[in-house]
């Protein structure tokens, strides 16, 4: 799928222009939240087509984990609407919101590392598979019929990384590059609409990282989904990203495509720091 | 009698209370390995099922397979209230309020039990009779038989459980990490539920056949029943299942050597002798995993 430029939405920003016409998959107004008396996020608007990938960049301590952790409703917001697909996700908890469609990955991973790789997206693949108790308990054939079709889900996205042979390994045991290829198999496991990844390429080296920016591109034009990503490394966020939003100090202070953010003085000014004014010393 | 056959009967026995130890252990460690909460109050669900089943036999005179069937019922219903009336508001709190609260359920379980059925004991009459066979001059109790085979049958029913159903997936997940495990889509309140419902259906299970063996209902009788229990789930190392099998089978093979010897006297002292050695040892227990603390 080719990149498209982005199209002003009234009032709300930017969004891709094939995915004008349709509703947005999130349209996020004026959100914010306190962490006592520090305004952690704020005034945070942002609206993205339903098969955009945004990136959400800005210094260390920005806010950037916080919004997701806004946006799947482990903080609940103090101020603001987030509105996904067009239900508001006020009160809904956590669950609830991954039951709507948002899956997401950690920064710091959090496989379940005591698990096989395979029971790892049979969970993520938890509210797909439907039997009673009491056919699971007597092993009726609504059991074998639903548990044998979520392995074999569990095998076709787990062969989208090319980890099929690897689904009886303990996921704590893999190697760090697999764990994280894992993670983001076990979030499209739960059938998202829109993907979080926290820090996708992180510890990652350039092959790795441009083989994984193969491989997001994958996924969203396989599965037709929203991709929001937190990343560091320059070169995939401006490689993959059709709109980006930097944020600094719990603040959004640049919107725009990947050569807007790029030449963008503001931004410039909050990565690298103000150039010392003459006369100072 | 021979030496040898006092050991065969001691071993019989030391199997048949050490099943319903691990039984009861189980539940001790399912719900630590999922809310870190030691449930002290889980002993006495044992002393409500054995309730449930004299008032079923001797004051309504019901089939004893219906008494059994509402004394495991009744246990499910009260585990299941218990963490939600008393354990679910304290959630976010720090662990030392809920120990406090479950110490808290104990004591109003036991007193309250006290208040409406007395002090005194109350006699359950027997659920069923099984013919007891002998293997040499030993003769092996049907009660025992009948004790060890359900216990194995439950052990053997919960592992699939937990390896084999989604549920069981879910409770491994919000075991090892709560968080993550929501954002996959997990209803945390409901496998946490499901986790009191089974711990307290086995806790059923095993007040039916403490009852088989000691068929009387105190209103104190759980307290040291889920002491030792504690023992058990503690030496297998708790949180682990496996464990918690092991720790109860060893605590009851424990407590029948040592009266095999002849020094029933120091049965308790034994098995708390053996906490004791354990925490200083090798607190994880057994099988325990080594606890990191998150922060």
């Amino acid at each position: 799928m080719e990149r498209k430029k982005l199209i002003p939405i009234p009032s709300r920003g930017l969004m891709t222009e094939r995915d004008i016409g349709k509703p947005p998959i999130l349209d996020i107004h004026s959100l914010g939240i306190d962490f006592g008396g520090l305004h952690a996020v704020e005034d945070f608007t942002l609206v993205m087509g339903r098969t955009e990938i945004t990136g959400l960049i800005g210094p260390n301590g920005a806010g950037k984990t916080t919004v997701f952790n806004l946006i799947t409703n482990v903080y609940q917001p103090t101020r603001g609407v987030i509105l996904l697909d067009g239900i508001d996700t006020k009160g809904k908890s956590t669950y609830q919101i991954n039951q709507m469609g948002v899956a997401r990955t950690f920064q710091n991973i959090r496989l379940f590392g005591e698990l096989s790789v395979e029971e790892n997206v049979l969970i993520g693949l938890h509210n797909q598979i439907h039997y009673s108790f009491a056919s699971s308990l007597f092993r009726l054939p609504g059991y074998w019929k639903q548990e044998k079709q979520a392995r074999e889900k569990a095998g076709e996205l787990l062969s989208i990384f090319g980890m099929q042979d690897l689904r009886a390994h303990q996921a704590g045991s893999l190697p760090y590059g697999a764990q994280r290829r894992l993670e983001i198999v076990r979030a499209l496991a739960t059938n998202p609409k829109l993907l979080l990844l926290d820090e996708p390429a992180a510890g990652m080296n350039p092959a790795e990282t441009a083989e994984l920016m193969e491989n997001i591109c994958k996924i969203r034009d396989t599965f037709q989904i929203a991709i929001m990503l937190i990343e560091h490394d320059m070169s995939l966020v401006m490689g993959i990203c059709e709109g980006i939003a930097v944020l600094n100090y719990g603040k959004i202070i640049a919107k725009g495509t990947p050569d807007e953010i790029k030449n963008n003085p503001v931004v410039i000014e909050a990565y690298l720091g103000k150039k010392e004014e003459e006369g100072a010393c | 009698m021979s030496v040898f056959s006092t050991i065969l009967r001691q071993i019989i026995n030391g199997l048949q209370s050490g099943s319903i130890y691990a039984l009861v252990a189980l539940g001790y460690s399912m719900v630590y390995g999922i809310i870190m909460l030691l449930n002290f109050a889980h002993g006495d669900i044992i002393m409500v099922g054995a309730y449930i089943a004299w008032l079923c036999m001797a004051r309504f005179a019901l089939n004893p397979v219906l008494a059994i069937l509402f004394a495991i019922i009744g246990c499910v219903l009260l585990g299941v209230s218990i963490e939600k009336v008393a354990y679910k508001p304290l959630r976010n709190s720090p662990r030392i309020s809920l120990l406090i609260t479950a110490i808290g359920i104990s004591f109003l379980l036991e007193n309250a039990a006290q208040m409406i059925f007395g002090a005194g004991a109350q006699v359950i009459p027997p659920f069923f009779t099984v013919p007891s066979p002998s293997i040499g001059s030993v003769e092996i109790p049907g009660t025992a038989i009948v004790t060890i085979a359900v216990t194995a049958l439950s052990m053997v029913a919960l592992t699939l459980l937990i390896q084999k159903t989604k549920m069981g997936k879910a409770m491994r997940a919000v075991s090892e990490d709560t968080g993550a495990a929501q954002l996959m889509g997990i209803n945390i309140n409901r496998t946490i539920s499901f986790t009191f419902a089974i711990g307290s259906a086995l806790a059923g299970i095993g007040s039916v056949l403490y009852c088989t063996a000691y068929p009387q209902a105190t209103a104190t009788m759980g307290s040291m029943l889920g002491l030792k229990a504690f023992v058990a789930a503690v030496l297998g190392g708790i949180g682990s299942i496996p464990g918690a099998m092991i720790g109860g089978f060893a605590i009851g093979l424990a407590e029948a050597l040592v009266s095999a010897v002849g020094l029933s006297v120091w049965k308790d002292g034994v098995v708390f002798a053996i906490l004791i050695i354990v925490l200083l040892v090798k607190p994880t227990g057994i099988l325990g995993r080594s606890m990191t603390e998150k922060v």
